[in-house]
């Protein structure tokens, strides 16, 4: 009994990302499409050549044909997940395990989501019948709690923790100014964030991840195999998944400051990259900042800080396109925007770009250290499913 | 000896939110007067008004009420089962369907009854009691009403909302034949019956198609001079039954919906200083405005005193009483306690919760009906709030879990209710955006004192009002109405303040 993975057995060696965004004229099968297309063409080959696809969307459409239709795929395995907002993680996690098991030579995994087709703010759960006494809460209100529960855990001011999530906010909002497939591409300064409307909590809308349509995808091969389509492939050296069991939800003893769901899946995906410091050894990392807080307590529970000095950290600039450590230099979901079914697989599409050395010279990162990881996260603190993902340019150890 | 029959407890819910009638001159231009009505807030309907009168009266009463958990509450030694539940009211959350049998589910009462809705009229109030008080039967009678009128007229402006609940029967002293702990109690009744009266008559007073929302009625003098002489029919009759005069009476009330009509009781032949005007600055409760003018006049009144109730609606209905030296139950705060508190509603967010008026509501979707198998699965906890405790690590699991979330064997668990603890906020937040039938939603993370934490949805109490560390209790709601399915709950609110009922010299 163990948690294994698949160090250094699969390679993504091609990725497409369409431009997220209110996308009016696109439809979700254009958005596959033209992810898709980019991808083949990034790996060199056509849809005919890849043996098997996963297909992550959160409620835009169910089973292998919201895939397979649009793409006119013929006698070709085609399974749909989701997994919350971390369902575009969960597809490559598949498509990875797939070819990893010999099962398959050649396998994609798609991320799509189209969201404002709705009419609805925010996100919506797709509805299952049911008793009547579930939450109806919004995310932004269930991760609202965090807030409050952190400045008083580690005696932070109210005023100061309120900066500390608006450098957040700016800091990707810098990021993905400087991205041009994100949805908002303007710098905003933390008076801004602070004045916006309330949404929910201490939370304004500044504080809350754009709402976006979007696609992303990714081809995998075995790793003796990932020459023969690119250069530079991307070795995948972690890939963990938890699903929390809620007991956060009834349990007293949980605090609102910490993700015990994402502590878990750092723990093994460290363990399986061989990974000690992740600090020291990360070159950049996609984190899952649907909310502000939520940015700022993944600091601590992925390592990268101490418990109880992230808001410091970000204060002093640690997490910044230019500081020791940068935490989603593609703008994340608050900039980038939260296509659900695809924003875990643009985390990677923004690794693939930077350890390679292609993401744009205004916020292409030092490439002195080879490891990028991504953070996918859904549901809410105390119910909690959670991701993280390790790649790297290289083989061996970290 | 049936003369011992009577009330064994009692209690009143009046919602926390009331309307200044005055500010309905400033929006409709005329009416409203000036003066104070009970409003139900927007998740409350006769049916959770009813569970809350309910739950106090039993609260007190040592009921075989919760299969649940054995009731360890309540100081009447021997316990009784309930056999009749009557619910009384002029606005039913539903037709056709049965009301009351969500109360009995709320209340944890075991399925072993008869439950059943007087619905429809103002009348059913009084007549529930009475059918109580003349049968045999163990009966809780509950009476809960929503009292609207369109807007600027005298019945929205007179009008108010609330509910009370009446456990009717017999003390086992007086029934020597009956096996312990079958039925009934051993303790004495707080008040017993002397006796009822009714008169019946047709006449067109006030009327209401079933298709209709508003209240209408005839020219009001014209009614005024027949509930006269019915009363004093009704008076007779129950005089002849007692064997008193109408000064034998400590303490009368009359009530009525008609606005006019219970003046004549002035001319009824009452001792001076005993005609009691209803309760004050709570509006006229409709079907339950005797009810709770009755449980006014027990809190206040002396040992041995005599009562009489009379409602007038389509006839006439009294009962007699004498309250006995038997001391109240604490069954939650008093009519006189209730009506000094409460919070301000605006007119306009009293015409948007009666659906006089449509805000813009949040942009989100609508939440779906609630499943009716998913419901009925389900009932103990939706109800009855009954979640589980872990009998292997005493956890205590909100829902309930077959699974515990700290080991333990699978299905070792045992039920645990809920719907009576009180509970600390942990921490809570303000949902801007949430769909809610009266934007925000408060909701907050609640520690129970005796274990177990809920994420869960606060009412009354202000966005602006509330901080980690309230004191909270339970609370049973109407969330939402989605497909002409209401979906009741509970949410948690502050601990309502409790004073004990005053003594007889304070009247």
């Amino acid at each position: 009994m163990g948690s294994h993975g698949i160090a250094d057995r699969v390679a993504i060696v091609g990725m497409g990302c369409t431009k997220f965004g209110e996308l009016w004229d696109s439809s979700l099968d254009d958005l596959i499409i033209d992810a898709t297309s980019e991808a083949f063409t990034s790996a060199g080959i056509d849809k005919d050549a890849v043996d098997a696809y996963w297909l992550g969307t959160a409620q835009s459409g169910m089973s292998g044909i919201t895939l397979a239709g649009p793409l006119k795929l013929e006698g070709k395995p085609v399974t749909r997940v989701e997994n919350f907002c971390a369902t575009g993680s969960e597809a490559l996690r598949n498509a990875s395990y797939a070819v990893a098991s010999g099962a398959y030579d050649i396998a994609m995994a798609v991320g799509v989501e189209k969201v404002k087709d709705s009419g609805y703010s925010g996100l919506n759960a797709f509805p299952i019948p049911h008793d009547g006494t579930n939450r109806t809460l919004t995310a932004a209100a269930m991760f609202s709690l965090v807030a409050p529960a952190y400045a008083k855990r580690y005696g932070v001011e109210k005023a100061e923790l309120r900066e500390v999530l608006a450098l957040i906010a700016s800091k990707n909002h810098f990021n993905g100014a400087r991205n041009p497939r994100a949805q908002f591409r303007k710098e905003v300064s933390p008076e801004t964030v602070c004045s916006s409307a309330a949404v929910a909590g201490q939370l304004g809308v500044f504080d809350c991840a754009g709402v976006a349509d979007g696609a992303a995808a990714a081809i995998v091969v075995r790793s003796e195999d990932a020459h023969r389509f690119c250069e530079n492939p991307l070795y995948i050296k972690a890939l963990s998944f938890i699903a929390g069991s809620g007991s956060g939800l009834i349990d007293p003893g949980y605090d609102y400051t910490t993700f015990p769901e994402v502590v878990a899946s750092a723990q093994d995906a460290y363990a399986q990259a061989g990974i000690t410091d992740p600090r020291a050894q990360i070159a950049m990392a996609e984190v899952h900042d649907c909310f502000t807080p939520t940015e700022l307590v993944l600091m601590e529970d992925l390592g990268f800080a101490e418990r109880g000095t992230a808001w410091k950290e970000v204060k002093a600039g640690t997490f910044a396109l230019d500081g020791e450590l940068p935490v989603n230099p593609d703008g994340g979901l608050k900039s980038f925007g939260h296509p659900v079914g695809a924003s875990g697989l643009r985390m990677f599409y923004e690794a693939w770009l930077q350890l390679r050395g292609e993401a744009p010279p205004d916020r292409q990162i030092a490439t002195d250290k080879n490891i990028a990881l991504t953070h996918n996260l859904g549901g809410y603190p105390g119910e909690m499913v959670s991701f993280v993902g390790l790649v790297s340019t290289q083989l061996g150890g970290a | 000896m049936s003369v011992m029959r009577g009330i064994l407890t009692f209690g009143t819910y009046l919602p926390h939110h009331r309307l200044d009638t005055s500010e309905i001159r400033n929006l409709i231009g005329s009416g409203g007067g000036r003066g104070r009505r009970t409003v139900a807030s927007y998740d409350e309907d006769s049916t959770t008004m009813a569970v809350e009168a309910a739950r106090r009266a039993l609260s007190a009463a040592d009921t075989t009420n919760t299969h649940a958990e054995p009731a360890t509450v309540g100081d009447l030694a021997g316990p009784m089962a309930i056999s009749r539940l009557m619910f009384a009211t002029t606005s039913p959350a539903y037709a056709d369907k049965t009301n009351a049998t969500a109360i009995v589910a709320a209340l944890s009462l075991p399925p072993t009854l008869l439950a059943f809705d007087l619905a429809g009229s103002a009348r059913n109030g009084l007549a529930a009691l009475v059918m109580a008080l003349d049968s045999t039967a163990d009966s809780l009678v509950v009476s809960s009403d929503v009292r609207s009128g369109r807007p600027g007229s005298a019945d929205e402006s007179g009008g108010g909302d609330g509910a009370g609940a009446f456990l009717i029967g017999d003390g086992v002293d007086i029934e020597p034949d009956r096996s312990p702990g079958d039925a009934a109690t051993d303790e004495a009744p707080i008040a017993v019956s002397l006796g009822t009266a009714s008169v019946s008559e047709e006449f067109m007073d006030r009327y209401r198609l079933p298709t209709q929302t508003h209240t209408s009625s005839w020219e009001e003098r014209f009614s005024e001079g027949i509930y006269g002489r019915l009363a004093k029919a009704c008076l007779e009759q129950v005089c002849a039954r007692t064997r008193l005069v109408p000064t034998d009476f400590d303490h009368v009330v009359v009530t009525s919906p008609h606005p006019r009509a219970a003046r004549c009781a002035t001319r009824l032949g009452f001792a001076d200083g005993s005609l009691h005007a209803p309760p004050e600055g709570i509006g006229n409760l409709g079907g339950t405005q005797p009810l709770v003018a009755l449980a006014d006049v027990l809190e206040r009144c002396e040992p041995d005193a005599r009562i009489l109730v009379m409602n007038l609606a389509d006839g006439a209905d009294a009962v007699a009483l004498q309250r006995t030296a038997e001391p109240l139950r604490d069954t939650g705060p008093s009519v006189q306690t209730q009506t000094g508190s409460g919070a301000p509603v605006s007119y306009g967010r009293y015409l948007a919760w009666r659906g006089e008026l449509t805000p813009e509501p949040p942009r989100r979707p609508e939440p779906a009906r609630v499943s009716a198998p998913a419901a009925a699965r389900g009932a103990d906890w939706k109800f009855g709030l009954v979640g589980s405790v872990d009998t292997d690590t005493g956890i205590v699991h909100l829902p309930p879990a077959r699974v515990g979330i700290a080991g333990g064997t699978l299905d070792h668990m045992a039920p645990h209710r809920l719907a009576s603890d009180t509970g600390t906020v942990v921490t809570f937040t303000i949902d801007r955006l949430a769909y809610s039938p009266s934007p925000p939603i408060v909701f907050a993370v609640v520690d129970f004192d005796r274990g177990g934490r809920l994420p869960v949805e606060l009412t009354d109490v202000s966005p602006t009002d509330i901080a980690i560390g309230d004191r909270v209790q339970m609370t049973f709601r109407r969330l939402v109405t989605a497909q002409g399915v209401h979906n009741y709950f509970w949410k948690a609110r502050p601990v309502q303040p409790t004073t004990p009922p005053a003594s007889a010299s304070d009247r």
